[in-house]
């Protein structure tokens, strides 16, 4: 039956060795078009200097290099800003679920202002406004921004987590005498997480990403350490390549444990 | 009849938008009593049982239950759901919880006993409807049937006072709705006071102290079983019994 089927543009590109190779065909391009492209400006190449931005080894054992204090920086500027947006974010939807109409209508209005609003302004509204006013540092005013604009995304995750949750749970729950919180804590909240594990993940990969723009006030994160180093040494193009690769890395680790996490939460029906 | 009001309702309206649900609905439930609601689909009777518990809010008149004034946000309320035990169409079980930890996780949270006396509870009345060797399954691995009789463990783990029962086994497979009908008339036969919506009229027929008959909103016919189905005394009744009973 198979060796009868014609063979159609799909099934060819589908196919393994063939997708491989247009893979390393389109890498290739790229890479061509700047190894080219630098040749043309009379790019003088120098990635021999880059792995002592890394690290180092010395008399000492292994030392981090100012590109793995950045990554650094930026894991915990993420984490920091990730708690404080779920917080938030959690804190939010439950206000716009509380059936209040002041609940809702707080809710409603953080959420319109965070999302129509650009992150960078945002983020000098926190640095250079709020920073002076409440004297916080520019590491707060980071947190504050990336906690703020983020808490708007996952306030809606949370959102149609919980709203996912058949209606019966709730009547259910109420018929054997739970009150709301109770309901939430025991019977809700633990059903929506696995609606709610895959695209908080996916928000954590879109913050780290955002996480990048708190450079323009210098907070010492991984792009502000490419910066830096590139005003020292102008290796524009290797500097920028290794932060890319540097992100990239950490994002996709973060997608795998991300697919893991789904499997696990998956089964439960 | 001398014995004490549990449930007294009167002249309850209510209101879904311009849809009138209810109209001037006035039911007494004594202890002990066993009371069946019937009537064709849209006649207000799963309304009129959510109100007793304060799932539904009545939008005019007064509904007392277990001596509570029952009224939208009553701050009784919470204590009386634990004294009124319900059992839904579609079970409501906790899917993410085992069979014991869905029986357990009300007596412990609401009633603040020990897991030790709640699973004791628990396994009592798991004995009871007949699944003692299902408690470590999650609700998804049992059929409707076992699930629904998980459901009226569940309730009745919380020792209520009523048990409320909405089209129980309306969305049962009918091999299924005998064994949750037998663990149903077992239970009468303890001298729960209950009130059933159901369609199963053998099941009122053997249980029923009193037959509630229900129509657009309103009580029609109220009598016990032995009149309602030998001679009921409205011509809806009848036309309604002829209509169920002729299959």
């Amino acid at each position: 039956m198979s060796n009868t089927r014609p063979v159609t543009l799909k099934r060819v590109m589908n196919n393994l060795p063939v997708g491989v190779g247009l893979y390393l065909v389109i890498v290739g391009v790229i890479v061509w078009v700047a190894y080219t492209g630098a040749q043309q400006m009379g790019y003088n190449w120098q990635w021999y200097q880059i792995p002592k931005y890394i690290y180092t080894f010395t008399d000492d054992g292994f030392q981090p290099g100012e590109i793995l204090h950045g990554l650094w920086a930026t894991i915990v500027l993420s984490a920091a800003s990730f708690a404080l947006a779920t917080v938030l974010g959690l804190g939010i939807a439950l206000l716009r679920l509380s059936g209040l109409v002041v609940g809702t209508g707080v809710a409603i209005g953080y959420l319109e202002f965070i999302r129509n609003i650009p992150l960078l302004v945002l983020l000098y509204l926190f640095y250079y406004v709020l920073g002076p006013v409440f004297g916080f540092d520019r590491w707060t005013a980071a947190v504050l921004t990336l906690g703020v604009f983020h808490s708007a995304l996952i306030s809606e995750i949370f959102r149609a987590g919980i709203n996912s949750v058949a209606q019966g749970q709730w009547e259910a729950a109420a018929s054997i005498g739970m009150s709301r919180g109770q309901a939430y804590r025991y019977i809700i909240l633990p059903q929506s997480v696995r609606f709610m594990i895959p695209p908080l993940f996916g928000e954590v990969v879109h913050l780290i990403k955002s996480s990048a723009i708190v450079s323009v006030i210098a907070v010492a994160e991984l792009t502000t350490v490419g910066r830096n180093i590139i005003s020292d040494t102008y290796m524009s193009f290797e500097i920028w390549f290794t932060i890319a690769a540097v992100y990239l890395a950490l994002t996709l680790v973060l997608s795998f444990g991300v697919s893991a996490i789904e499997r696990r939460f998956q089964p439960a029906t | 009849m001398t014995r004490k009001p549990i449930i007294v309702a009167k002249k309850i309206d209510k209101f879904f938008g311009d849809f009138q649900a209810l109209t001037d609905i006035s039911l007494e439930v004594h202890q002990g009593e066993r009371v069946v609601i019937c009537g064709p689909s849209g006649s207000g009777k799963s309304t009129l049982i959510r109100c007793f518990n304060g799932l539904e809010n009545h939008d005019a008149g007064t509904l007392q239950v277990d001596d509570i004034e029952l009224y939208a946000d009553a701050p009784q309320i919470r204590q009386l759901r634990q004294d009124v035990g319900m059992v839904f169409q579609q079970f409501n079980l906790f899917p993410h919880l085992t069979i014991l930890e869905n029986l357990t996780i009300g007596p412990m949270k609401v009633r603040n006993l020990s897991r030790k006396q709640a699973e004791e509870t628990a396994r009592k009345y798991l004995e009871r409807v007949r699944i003692p060797e299902q408690a470590d399954k999650r609700p998804a691995q049992l059929s409707g049937g076992q699930q629904q009789r998980v459901a009226i463990a569940r309730a009745l783990c919380m020792e209520p006072r009523v048990m409320l029962f909405d089209e129980p086994t309306s969305s049962l497979d009918p091999e299924m709705i005998g064994e949750v009908l037998d663990v149903m008339v077992e239970l009468a036969e303890t001298g729960m006071t209950m009130v059933v919506v159901t369609h199963e009229m053998g099941f009122a027929r053997k249980v029923a102290d009193t037959m509630v008959f229900m129509e657009a909103g309103k009580i029609v016919e109220v009598s016990p079983p032995e009149t309602f189905f030998t001679n009921p005394k409205s011509a809806r009744a009848r036309l309604f019994l002829d209509q169920i009973l002729e299959h």
